[in-house]
C-alpha cells in the first residue's frame, strides 16, 4: 500500500496510594476518571473531537485508541494527545475524590504489567490489502516481531525471574536483571484469534473497520508501551516498512522460528542480543542476526523503491545505530532515543549511586515511575524535560492533536460530525465506520473508506435533516 | 527544579514541522554531553523526593486486573 492507515491503542494501569488508609480500587478510580466523559457523551465509551476513541476497557483500564492516521507524525501526536487527555482526567478525578473524602495519590502508568503479573498492552493496527494472504503475512512477520524488542523494547527491571509466567516451561536467567521487553514474558502464543485468553503476538481477528472486500487490519499486540517518541517512530516506521516488503511479494519465510514463545523470552533476557534462536529446520540465528537481516532487506528495498515518507532516513539511521550499540555493548549512541537504553542508563546510574542491585523494590518503583504519565512527576517526562530523551514532535503538534483530527483520514469527518451534532444539541452515536443522528436513523453515514476526507458528506447530512425538520 | 532546555544531539529543532530533514551525524559536542550528564546527576538526587518512601509497599500496592 502506498499510504497505510495506522493506529495504536494504549491501556493504562491505575494505581492509587494512600499513606494510612486502604486506597480506592482501580475500578473506583476509573469511574471517577470517566465521570466527566459520561457527563459529556452519556457513555464511558466515546469518540472525541480529535477522532480518537476514549473508553473503559475490561478490567477497568482507561484506554485510548488513536484516530486513523496515515503519517507517523500524526500517529505520534494523536497518541501523545491521549496521555495529555488521560492526565486531565486524572487531575479532575483527584479533585472529585478529595471532595468525597478520598485523598491519596493516583498514578496512571503507560506500562505493561502490575505487581501480580496482570498484563495489558499497547496494540498496533496496520491496514493491509486483502490480497496479501494474512497467514503468510503474519508468519513472515513473526521473527521480526519476536526480535523487534531490541529496537523498541521499553526495558524492564526483573526483580525476581522465578515468578514470571510460564517460567517453568521457559526458564530464563534466574538472577535479578534488566531485560529488553516489558511484554515478552506475557506472550503465550504466536498467532491466534483470541486476545485475552491466549494472548498471541499477532491477533487474527478479522475486523477491518473498512471495506472488507479490499482490506484487513493487522492487529499486533506484542509491543511494549513506549514513552519515547523516537522509539515509537522506529517501531511503527520499521513495522510499516516490513509490511511493504511483504506486500511487494518478497519471501521472508525462511526465518521461521521453531519456538516463538520461548524465543521472545530468550531475546528479552539477554541484552547482548546473542540469544540463539532455533529456526524451523534446525539452524540457529541470534536475535541480532535476525534484526540485521531485516535491516539489510529494508535498506535494499528502499534503495530500489525509494522512500515513501520523510522520516525514513531517521528511521534507518536509528535502526542501524541501535543494532550497532547492542553488537558493541556500548549504548551511548542511542541512550536518548531508545526506551530501554534511556531507562537502563538512568537506572544504572541510580543503582550505582545508591548501592542497589536489580533485586531491590526501589528499582521496580523507578521502573513504574518511568511510565507515570504525570508531566511533573513521571521519570520519563522529567528526563525529557531535561533533554535526556530526544523528541520527534513539537509541543505545538501535540497540543493541536488534543482537539484536531489527522488531516488525511475519515477522522476528519468524525470530527466534523461531532461538532455539528453537539452545536445543534442532537443525540448521536458512532463507531469507527458509522455516524448516526439518533432521531434520523435512516440517514446514517457509513464511511467504509478510511481515507475519505470529504467533509461535505457530513455537511450534506446535516443540511438534509435540517430541511426534513422544517 | 531546573527546566533546562538543552537538547540531545538527535533532537530536531522546534521550528521544524512535519517532513523532517535528514539528521546530522550523531556525535554530540563535548559541551552538550557534559551539560546533559550534569543535569542527570541532579535528577538522580531529586527523583528521591518524587518517589514514595516505602518502595516495597508502593510496588506491591499496584494491582490492576488484566486488560484487552
Amino acid at each position: 500500500m502506498d499510504t497505510r492507515i495506522m493506529g495504536v491503542e494504549t491501556e493504562y494501569g491505575v494505581h492509587t496510594v494512600h499513606p494510612t488508609k486502604r486506597p480506592l480500587a482501580p475500578d473506583e478510580v476509573a469511574r471517577y476518571m470517566f465521570k466527566p466523559v459520561v457527563d459529556w457523551g452519556n457513555s464511558s465509551n466515546v469518540f472525541i473531537s480529535n477522532g480518537s476513541r476514549l473508553y473503559l476497557d475490561v478490567g477497568s483500564h482507561p484506554e485510548y485508541a488513536t484516530a486513523e492516521t496515515t503519517r507517523l507524525d500524526e500517529l505520534l501526536a494523536s497518541d501523545a494527545a491521549g496521555d495529555a487527555i488521560m492526565h486531565r482526567l486524572v487531575t479532575k478525578a483527584q479533585q472529585a475524590m478529595a471532595d468525597d473524602g478520598f485523598d491519596g495519590q493516583v498514578y496512571l502508568y503507560r506500562n505493561n504489567a502490575d505487581s501480580l503479573g496482570n498484563s495489558y498492552g499497547s496494540h498496533e493496527n496496520y491496514m493491509i490489502e486483502r490480497t496479501t494472504q494474512y497467514r503468510r503475512l503474519a508468519e513472515a512477520l513473526l521473527p521480526f516481531m519476536v526480535t523487534r524488542q531490541l529496537i523498541c523494547g521499553s526495558g524492564v527491571v526483573i526483580q525476581d525471574p522465578n515468578v514470571l509466567p510460564l517460567v517453568e516451561q521457559f526458564p530464563t536467567r534466574s538472577d535479578p536483571h534488566f531485560a529488553f521487553s516489558q511484554r515478552a514474558d506475557y506472550m503465550y502464543e504466536a498467532i491466534s484469534s483470541s486476545s485475552t485468553r491466549a494472548r498471541p503476538m499477532i491477533n487474527t481477528r478479522d475486523e477491518p473497520h473498512a471495506d472488507s472486500s479490499k482490506f484487513r487490519r493487522l492487529h499486533v499486540i506484542v509491543g511494549d508501551s513506549n514513552m519515547s517518541e523516537t522509539t515509537q517512530l522506529l517501531r511503527f516506521g520499521a513495522t510499516d516498512l516490513l509490511l511493504r516488503i511483504i506486500e511487494a511479494g518478497k519471501p521472508l519465510s525462511n526465518l521461521q522460528l521453531a519456538h516463538p514463545v520461548r524465543a521472545i523470552r530468550n531475546v528479552s533476557h539477554d541484552l547482548t542480543g546473542n540469544a540463539p534462536l532455533e529456526l524451523v529446520g534446525g539452524r540457529t540465528m541470534t536475535a541480532l542476526e535476525i534484526q540485521e537481516y531485516y535491516l539489510d532487506m529494508a535498506q535494499e528495498f528502499l534503495n530500489k523503491n525509494g522512500e515513501h515518507h520523510g522520516y525514513l532516513k531517521q528511521i534507518m539511521d536509528l535502526w542501524e545505530r541501535t543494532l550497532e550499540a547492542i553488537r558493541s555493548q556500548n549504548y551511548s549512541a542511542i541512550d536518548t532515543e531508545i526506551d530501554w537504553a534511556i531507562k537502563y542508563k538512568f537506572f544504572n546510574a541510580y543503582a550505582h549511586k545508591n548501592n542497589l542491585d536489580w533485586d531491590t523494590a526501589r528499582l521496580v518503583q523507578l521502573d513504574m515511575s518511568y511510565h507515570d504519565i504525570d508531566p511533573q512527576r513521571g521519570l520519563f517526562n522529567l528526563l525529557e524535560a531535561r533533554g535526556a530523551a530526544a523528541r520527534v514532535l513539537t509541543d505545538a503538534q501535540v497540543e493541536a492533536a488534543h482537539n484536531n483530527p489527522p488531516a488525511t483520514t475519515r477522522a476528519l469527518l468524525r470530527h466534523r460530525f461531532i461538532h455539528s451534532a453537539r452545536a445543534l444539541g442532537m443525540d448521536y452515536s458512532m463507531d469507527w465506520t458509522h455516524m448516526k443522528l439518533n432521531h434520523h436513523p435512516m440517514q446514517t453515514l457509513y464511511i467504509r473508506d478510511a481515507f475519505e476526507t470529504d467533509i461535505s458528506i457530513v455537511d450534506e447530512l446535516f443540511a438534509k435533516v435540517a430541511s426534513a425538520d422544517l | 527544579m531546573a527546566q533546562d532546555q538543552q537538547r540531545p544531539p538527535h533532537q530536531r529543532h522546534e521550528e521544524d514541522q512535519h517532513i523532517p530533514d535528514p539528521l546530522p551525524e550523531g556525535t554530540p559536542s563535548p559541551g552538550s554531553a557534559s551539560a546533559q550528564s550534569a543535569d542527570l546527576d541532579s535528577l538522580l538526587d531529586e527523583i528521591d523526593g518524587v518517589l514514595e518512601v516505602n518502595a516495597e509497599e508502593f510496588v506491591q500496592g499496584f494491582v490492576q486486573k488484566g486488560g484487552q
